[in-house]
């Protein structure tokens, strides 16, 4: 499953870049939103990925029984979807403030920073 | 499009609007129940913070931000500065103690026969909530606040 | 000894006050904390006379092992003792010399916390926490150099310095690690003993150059000898205490204190000789040029540092006792003649030796300090200098590397100081009265004070050698030579070579003298066409050429398309992290989807066929959508392969994000195409040497495993330790609770970044 997964995210990847390299800064949003959901990708599969065992010790064990999936890139991951979220917003809302005084979607015109 | 945003904000079908009235208390009891029981079972501050303000903005489609605003009678940003501070605030009574800054403390005791466990990792689990829930509806009141 | 080196930066702090409450007698105050460390170090002599060494430890980064540690023997208890000696009356005599200046506060301020590093420099035994103050000694003398901040000289030399001085820093850092490296610890103490592997290994020679370059530029060694008399813009009790016993004797420092373990590489020694013996020439050359006194002292301070470096090089017995000796005569007589040509300054208001005569009668007290201290910078009995010069040519005798050359330089050299020697003791005092801008007068006590007492100092060294001798001098060598030994200095030798030379580089002096005030037109021509030439003017190209560069990159790189940037830093990873991969791993593409259930294959294909689908729609309301097919298809892929927590997060999380595409982006306008088609196709490709490359770094990431997962102990600990059954959750708040604190202060960010973007306009437009 994980080289399956090594090839979903490199096109996960291509794609997100493309979509950031647009003019249209409408088109960056969503080029954000696929490089968030590419790296956490990335870092589940790199850590090896586990069918049915997730990471909790069951009641009354001081330890996991058997063998279990990783749990420290999960932790990793849970907080990067959360802050890519904070992330998002805050480039959204920019980038509608940014087109509100600029007035154009085009991102090669905005070169200057006294605008 | 123009068109698809104002149905979305202005659906104020009754079905919604009742259902949001009571899916609220709900949702939150719901949240806390995954707040205190994340550290043994899926869950924890993110989640529990996650689907409390799921439920807020839910509340706040149907019946608007001053209704909403209302009912949480915090700012979402002191909402927010409270999670930092709760976050802050567990990483010190390691230091009473002796031990390095951060280390988790534990005061077990039973209380009506049953075992309670306090500790400054719920304080600091508690501290995630309210600054997740405290950043999206501060974020998602803004915009609506804009908007209108 | 800690509180030795802070004391000074604590009293620092307290400077400003101590100022305003004492005003005209601050510097007799403040100087109490130097002359009481000069006891203080004074205090060790007899043990260390004896050779034992001191050293204490506070531990302070001990995983890099890096200790605020310090070492006391001979060579930095001299230091040490010129230090705080000679600083306590700088002190005093900035006191008087700035009487009433606007920024006196701030001045003291600066010159005790450039004392205290220094004093830090000398007395460190770590490498690590060595380069910390010899940075610092930079930074503090910066501002000490740029006192004057309202005069632009002052301020571009006071730049030069710092570009010179911290530019050879950076080679110097990179030196030291090499030397901690090679050697096996930062500790100097333990590195002088590690034998052979410094010397042997192919990095020695690299480290000994960036050691040199930083050493050198400190120290004004040719070609960066230029920053030197530039700095003598500095108010002179700056000059004359930088120039004499610390800030230019740091590199000077470090050179002996790393002889005993470099002294054997061949690079070492041939280099400092050569160099040194070329600065001292230049530096010998330049000042009998100059007119100006504080130029003329600037000048041969270079030349005194190209002779200890010659010294050090040289390496001999005879060497290190002429490189001690003569590093204690320099120190006592040029304190002494840059605080006497501040005080002709001060009290007659110009230092050009051309417009001053006659003064003795004015300034007698003046006068004869200076022709004492003259005396001994001339090298001639009964003065400490010239036990100093008799050593410096018997060491020139004794060596065998580039000998012929080395004694000629040092005997040019040794006549040019001669002369200048003399220009100075008498081209200001005697012969006719010259009229001056001020009514000159004799200077004031504080001003006195120091060229009386270390002109009296020279004296009585020079009659009686056993003092400085058996008191420090014995120790200092035995701690720069690998091999102790025992000496004795004495004023009257016999009749013998360096005598012999001592006499005709006088005869020659005195030539020189009377040449001086004739010739003065074709000295300074030959000098401005020679420093056409010379390193300063390949200092200013070099500065105009970073600024051109710096023009350039901007124009080019910083050209305001975000796109560009995007494409160089996506570009510059794949080239890098491509060459990595593939010359370290090969390239492998390889799909093993036995273990690949059916429906896992449909999860795959619905991402791909969502991304595909969300970029080359024309409709936001249909990529927005994809969007979220994207997301709940993670979703699954974390629930179904053990993530629970994960899997809840991400739903939550897609719900809110439609939210917010919705709010915010059916106000932007729809999908514009921008692109010429070939932008579309250099993007393309862009983009998919970014995907190839992620997917062969992901392919190699599972294949191999370099190191035992961490996460066992997380396992394993988790319910003992914690208390907790859901690890990833514990993770989270309390194995790595302080990551997660960061995180959400990260989210709060973000959330006050909306909330003032939306704020602020709603402010604007009401």
């Amino acid at each position: 499953m994980e080289t399956l997964m090594a090839y979903v995210v490199g096109i996960l990847f291509a794609s997100a870049i493309y979509m950031m390299l647009r003019r249209s800064i409408v088109k960056l949003v969503i080029g954000l939103i696929i490089l968030s959901n590419a790296a956490n990708l990335l870092i589940f599969a790199a850590a090896g990925m586990t069918r049915g065992a997730p990471p909790l010790i069951p009641e009354g064990a001081t330890a996991p029984l058997g063998p279990i999936a990783d749990p420290l890139p999960q932790a990793l991951i849970l907080t990067a979807i959360v802050i890519a979220f904070g992330v998002l917003a805050f480039a959204v809302v920019l980038i509608h403030r940014a087109y509100e005084v600029v007035g154009n979607d085009d991102l090669d015109q905005m070169k200057d920073t006294d605008t | 499009m123009i068109e698809d945003n104002k149905k979305i904000m202005k659906t104020n079908t009754l079905i919604l609007h009742t259902a949001a009235l009571f899916l609220l208390p709900l949702q939150l009891i719901f949240s806390v129940f995954l707040l205190l029981r994340g550290h043994d079972e899926p869950g924890g501050g993110f989640i529990a913070g996650l689907v409390a303000s799921g439920a807020f903005v839910l509340y706040l489609f149907a019946h608007g931000v001053a209704s909403t605003r209302n009912i949480l009678r915090v700012e979402p940003h002191d909402l927010l500065a409270m999670g930092l501070l709760l976050g802050l605030a567990a990483m010190f009574p390691g230091l009473l103690y002796g031990e390095p800054f951060l280390t988790a403390q534990w005061w077990e005791f039973t209380l009506a026969g049953s075992e309670i466990k306090l500790s400054t990792v719920l304080i600091f689990d508690i501290g995630v909530y309210f600054a997740v829930l405290g950043t999206i509806l501060t974020i998602v009141m803004s915009l609506t606040e804009a908007e209108e | 000894m800690l509180y030795a080196v802070l004391s000074g930066f604590i009293l620092a702090m307290f400077a400003p006050w101590v100022q305003r409450l004492a005003g005209d007698r601050s510097g007799w105050i403040l100087s109490l904390l130097p002359l009481s460390l000069a006891v203080y170090f004074a205090s060790f002599l007899p043990e260390v006379s004896r050779g034992e060494v001191i050293i204490q430890q506070w531990i302070w980064l001990p995983g890099m092992d890096i200790n605020l540690s310090f070492l006391l023997d001979g060579l930095s208890l001299l230091f040490a003792l010129l230090i705080s000696f000679i600083g306590t009356f700088i002190i005093i005599y900035a006191g008087s010399y700035l009487k009433g200046h606007k920024d006196l506060g701030r001045f003291f301020v600066i010159m005790l916390s450039f004392m205290a590093s220094m004093l830090g420099l000398v007395l460190s035994d770590n490498l690590i926490s060595l380069f910390v103050f010899w940075e610092l000694t930079s930074i503090t003398s910066y501002m000490l150099i740029g006192f004057d901040h309202e005069d632009e000289s002052a301020r571009k030399s006071a730049l030069q310095g710092l570009f010179v001085t911290v530019g050879g820093g950076l080679a110097l850092m990179a030196g030291l690690i090499m030397l901690g490296t090679l050697g096996g610890s930062y500790q100097i103490s333990e590195l002088l003993n590690s034998g052979d592997a410094l010397l042997t290994s192919s990095l020695s020679v690299g480290m000994i150059v960036l050691i040199l370059i930083g050493c050198f530029t400190k120290s004004a060694q040719f070609p960066f000898h230029f920053w030197l008399p530039n700095a003598m813009a500095a108010p002179t009790p700056v000059s004359a205490y930088l120039h004499s016993a610390t800030m230019v004797k740091a590199g000077i420092y470090l050179l002996a204190r790393l002889n005993p373990a470099l002294a054997e590489h061949w690079l070492w020694s041939a280099s400092l000789s050569l160099f040194g013996a070329i600065t001292m020439f230049v530096g010998a050359y330049l000042a009998y040029s100059a007119t100006d006194v504080k130029k003329v002292l600037a000048y041969s301070t270079v030349m005194a540092l190209g002779t200890l470096t010659v010294l050090i090089g040289i390496g001999t017995q005879y060497a290190l006792i002429a490189f001690a000796s003569f590093l204690l005569a320099h120190s006592m007589y040029k304190a002494a003649l840059f605080m006497i040509a501040g005080v002709i300054d001060h009290e007659a208001g110009t230092k050009d030796l051309t417009r001053l005569g006659g003064l003795h009668k004015a300034m007698p007290v003046t006068a004869i300090a200076a022709l004492i201290a003259a005396l001994s910078l001339a090298g001639l009995p009964p003065l400490f200098g010239f036990i100093a010069k008799e050593a410096l040519f018997e060491a020139v005798l004794s060596t065998e590397l580039y000998s012929n050359l080395l004694l000629i330089l040092a005997l040019l050299s040794a006549m040019l100081v001669t002369a200048i020697a003399a220009v100075i003791a008498i081209k200001p005092f005697y012969g006719e009265l010259k009229t001056t801008p001020k009514a000159p007068h004799e200077g004031p006590l504080g001003m006195l004070a120091g060229p009386v007492v270390l002109a009296s100092l020279s004296l009585l060294f020079g009659l009686m050698p056993f003092l400085p001798d058996s008191g420090i001098l014995t120790a200092t060598v035995n701690s720069i030579s690998s091999e102790p030994f025992d000496f004795y200095l004495a004023l009257w030798h016999g009749f013998n070579l360096p005598l012999l030379l001592s006499v005709i580089s006088l005869l020659g002096g005195i030539a020189l003298y009377h040449f001086w005030s004739g010739n003065r037109q074709h000295i300074g021509t030959l000098t401005r066409q020679l420093s056409r030439f010379g390193p300063e003017a390949g200092y200013f190209k070099f500065m105009d050429g970073i600024v051109f560069s710096a023009d350039w990159q901007t124009r080019v790189l910083q050209n305001g398309k975000m796109g560009n940037y995007m494409i160089v830093m996506i570009m510059t990873t794949v080239i890098l992290v491509g060459y990595t991969l593939l010359s370290q791993y090969g390239f492998r593409l390889t799909l093993q989807a036995s273990d690949v259930a059916f429906y896992e294959w449909a999860i795959a294909l619905l991402m791909v066929v969502s991304v595909l689908y969300a970029i080359q729609t024309r409709s936001r309301l249909g990529a927005v959508a994809s969007m979220g097919v994207l997301g709940f298809t993670v979703a699954l892929i974390f629930i179904h392969f053990s993530a629970p927590d994960l899997g809840i997060t991400q739903v939550l999380v897609e719900t809110l994000t439609v939210i917010l595409l919705v709010l915010v982006l059916f106000k932007l306008p729809g999908f514009s195409r921008y692109s010429t088609r070939f932008e579309v196709i250099r993007d393309a490709s862009v983009a998919i040497s970014m995907g190839v490359l992620m997917t062969l770094l992901l392919l190699a990431a599972i294949d191999t495993q370099y190191f035992e997962t961490i996460s066992a102990f997380f396992l394993e600990a988790s319910y003992p330790e914690a208390k907790g059954r859901n690890i990833v959750n514990v993770i989270l708040v309390d194995f790595r609770a302080l990551d997660t604190l960061g995180e959400i202060f990260v989210l709060a960010i973000a959330a006050l970044g909306v909330y003032s973007m939306l704020k602020l306009r709603a402010e604007k437009n009401s």
